[in-house]
């Protein structure tokens, strides 16, 4: 019993203990790691993966994968793009309206997305990674392959005007963290989600509607995607079709990384946003020691495998398919 | 030729088989018997070695042996036809029946098909099916793959030294009688090439193919019987009978219940292959077991009231409204719980804690606008863990951690805290010690006075008759026969057993 106390409590610490770990380790190697100005680097670079790796955290805490973000985020950044240039193409006008309806938009994808892997029962990875492709097919039909300038001062504030050194867009990001937090913690709705992942069966002899706790997440993961859509955008000042693109790594590897496990039901936020960090001060160390930036992706490869197979119990699981 | 002596076994808080000596001869065909409960599948998975036994000893031909795994024991010639049938469904025929043994037809590192189906033909004959080897296996009948299954098992006979003991869990039950005929007739040709170990629920089966008769009760064999050494009755007899403890069941606590609110009621309800014209009333106050064979309908029923199964034929209405068509989630909104048998699948989540798991049915009582008020949750919780002395650290507890008893309190009072009055517990004393179970029979009492109307499917036929004001014996998915149950005028085992088989 103690032994499996400790390994449990050392899995839940060990993605915080990594990131110290590493923190200390580019620290040493140089010394211009840990500063301000390069934390401001890592959180402006983390602030849309973060957003992306907090909506699939809810999917994977079901027991299900959402592969669509890519498709999302182009399509939802290409859209942000035009709806803002249509109403007037600043935020201090009518532009905001674009903020509003794309996050509709992404809900509503991700809407999409939940019923096809629901109601057609297609197994959600397929379901998903399909509807990801029609997403970043209609971004290239709508830019017709050209790049998308979002030039307003206000908006673009997100990342020039700065607070204790770091850009709005990073308190953005940590707004709706928190409210993922609240979501998850103090809803109905994400206690289901807990409960699906846990136990479907159980869920179901319960009394609750699996059906619509399924869709319902996905449409939760789609709005969280055209948040990271809109910060991407902001970051970048430009939309186009392979805006999104590189976010399936990023998202599930921080996902994972961060401890959430993917069977469902362990996990939550909080790891996603240990995970993002992980992912991001690799990154980002990695230039600042002077490492290609080949090298990054085969170590974050290594760190997934390293992650899943620490978090898993092999003895519990008889066969992985 | 293989023996057992003495055998124990020992799991947490169950004394499984104690002492039982056993023996199986050359060309003979062994019954055993016994409750659900009363030892029989773990002495069978010692004997196929799917278990080590933690005393005693296994004897073949007076050598003793000691089987790590089922592998082991049929490389010793001990084979085992299961229940549930073990064929995997999208392979061939042959390929089932040389699973795992494939290398013999293997050259060059390829395998050659046509020395395996020639080698499985072969296999076939001995159970006098003729079919294609090739054939998928998922396209055979059931009882089709029970002969495969038996051919699978008589493959031991190329590949052992020595002689074979074949056990055989259940075989008849989703056979047709024509079936059972051939198989018996079968099995009784193969003696000269095995012996068998035959389990079965059906009295007049065993009876009929068996030399001798093992009867077990609580974990020993009773009894031995030679074939016509006595009556279906007397070994009936010797199967349940003991002496019940009645305050064990607190039937002093029984009262009699609300006879004129009736909160469910099934009128000729039917579900085609599971049960048929099922007519019952549940009452408040009212503790009504269902009790019958595994398979005869009960659990059936108890689905169909939660709508989980629909029924095709019939009515059913739950607080006089007609629930036609209901899934579980209207079925908890009318105040109907259900506690499953299996506990980890459908009964409590791992990995959330006990206030997460109490609310889990009820979380629109708790939450406004779909904002949970937590700290309400946990009060309840901390409620419920005082009132039923679940012992768990706090609300905060993962329930994955917490014992069998204190995991099936959690159930209860996750029902009973929202405010069910309709509870359907299927073995909710399954695996509990006998302290857990005293608690879960107060529960029940308590409930029971209250008001609650409760359908129960109890672990043995002592507990259904202690703890029930009413029986309904259910056999092949139809009502056999319906007792009252007052204190002190209640039926006997052997009055329902009568009825069950």
């Amino acid at each position: 019993m103690t032994r499996r106390l400790s390994r449990e409590t050392l899995i839940k610490w060990a993605p915080l203990l990594v990131l110290l770990a590493l923190v200390i380790f580019f620290t040493a190697l140089n010394p211009t790691f840990f500063s301000l100005r390069n934390f401001a680097r890592i959180a402006i670079a983390s602030a849309p993966a973060l957003m992306v790796a907090v909506g699939v955290t809810f999917i994977i805490v079901m027991g299900s994968i959402d592969l669509s973000m890519e498709g999302t985020i182009s399509l939802t950044a290409v859209a942000f793009a035009f709806i803002f240039a249509q109403f007037g193409g600043s935020l201090g006008g009518m532009g905001w309206i674009a903020i509003p309806l794309v996050l509709v938009l992404g809900g509503a994808i991700g809407l999409l997305n939940g019923i096809v892997h629901v109601k057609l029962r297609i197994p959600s990875f397929m379901a998903s990674l399909a509807m990801g492709f029609v997403g970043t097919g209609a971004a290239i039909l709508l830019t017709g392959g050209d790049i998308v300038k979002v030039s307003d001062a206000a908006f673009r504030g997100l990342l020039t005007v700065r607070w204790l050194g770091f850009p709005l867009m990073v308190y953005i990001a940590a707004f709706f963290l928190f409210v993922a937090w609240f979501i998850q913690t103090h809803t109905t709705l994400g206690r289901n989600f807990y409960a699906v992942g846990g136990g479907e069966d159980l869920a179901h002899a319960s009394g609750l509607n699996v059906t619509r706790v399924r869709v319902t997440g996905f449409a939760l993961a789609g709005v969280f995607y055209a948040i990271a859509a809109i910060l991407v955008v902001a970051r970048i000042g430009q939309a186009e079709s392979v805006t999104g693109s590189n976010f399936m790594f990023v998202s599930i590897t921080s996902v994972v990384v961060g401890g959430v496990a993917l069977w469902g039901g362990i996990g939550g936020v909080w790891n996603a946003l240990v995970g993002v960090l992980i992912v991001g001060v690799i990154d980002n160390g990695m230039v600042v020691i002077g490492l290609p930036d080949f090298v990054q992706d085969g170590v974050l490869g290594l760190l997934v495998i390293v992650a899943v197979v620490l978090s898993t119990d092999r003895k519990m699981v008889s066969f992985v398919k | 030729m293989y023996q057992l002596k003495a055998v124990d076994k020992k799991f947490p808080g169950v004394h499984a088989l104690k002492a039982i000596d056993f023996h199986v001869e050359r060309g003979e065909i062994v019954g055993l018997v016994g409750e659900n409960g009363a030892g029989k599948s773990t002495l069978m998975k010692v004997i196929y070695g799917a278990y080590q036994p933690d005393g005693g000893q296994v004897l073949i031909k007076g050598v003793p042996v000691r089987f790590a795994n089922p592998r082991q024991a049929m490389e010793k010639g001990i084979g085992m036809v299961f229940q549930e049938q073990s064929l995997i469904p999208n392979l061939t025929v042959m390929e089932n029946i040389f699973l795992g043994y494939e290398q013999q037809f293997v050259r060059f590192g390829v395998v050659d098909w046509k020395a395996m189906a020639r080698a499985a033909k072969a296999q076939l004959a001995k159970v006098k099916l003729d079919i294609d080897p090739g054939m998928v296996t998922s396209k055979l009948s059931f009882a089709q793959r029970q002969l495969v299954e038996l051919a699978k098992v008589l493959t031991l006979e190329e590949r052992v030294k020595g002689d074979l003991v074949i056990l055989l869990d259940e075989p008849t039950s989703v056979l047709s009688k024509e079936e059972v005929q051939l198989l018996f007739k079968l099995v009784r040709e193969l003696t000269t090439r095995a012996s068998f170990i035959f389990v079965s629920h059906r009295m007049d089966e065993v009876m009929d193919l068996s030399d001798r008769i093992y009867v077990m009760k609580d974990g020993a064999v009773v009894d031995v019987v030679a074939r016509g050494g006595a009556t279906a009755e007397a070994i009936q007899h010797k199967m349940v009978g003991r002496n019940v403890d009645k305050q064990y069941y607190r039937e002093h606590l029984q009262a009699p219940y609300d006879a004129s609110k009736v909160l469910v009621e099934m009128d000729r309800v039917g579900l085609p292959g599971r049960i048929q014209d099922i007519s019952l009333k549940l009452h408040a106050g009212e503790v009504l077991c269902l009790v019958g064979t595994e398979g005869s309908g009960r659990e059936a029923i108890l689905r169909t009231i939660y709508g989980m199964l629909s029924a095709t034929t019939g009515q059913l209405r739950i607080k006089g409204e007609d629930a036609a068509g209901y899934s579980p989630r209207h079925a908890v909104a009318h105040g109907v719980g259900y506690v499953p048998r299996e506990r980890k699948v459908e009964g409590i989540v791992a990995g959330m804690n006990v206030y997460e798991n109490m609310t889990l049915s009820q979380m629109k009582n708790h939450s406004r606008g779909g904002v949970l008020r937590v700290a309400e949750e946990r009060a309840l919780a901390r409620d419920w863990i005082k009132k039923l002395s679940i012992k768990a650290h706090s609300e905060f507890a993962d329930c994955g951690n917490l014992s069998g008893g204190n995991q099936q309190k959690v159930v209860l009072a996750k029902w009973r805290s929202g405010g069910s009055d309709i509870m359907l517990l299927d073995h909710p004393t399954r695996g509990l010690d006998i302290g857990a179970k005293e608690d879960v029979y107060d529960m029940i009492r308590a409930m029971s006075a209250a008001g609650v109307g409760i359908v129960l499917v109890a672990d043995t036929l002592e507990e259904a008759i202690g703890l029930s004001h009413t029986i309904i014996v259910v056999k092949d998915g139809r009502i056999q026969k319906q007792f009252a149950c007052e204190p002190g005028a209640k039926p006997t085992p052997y009055d329902l057993l009568h009825y069950m088989i």
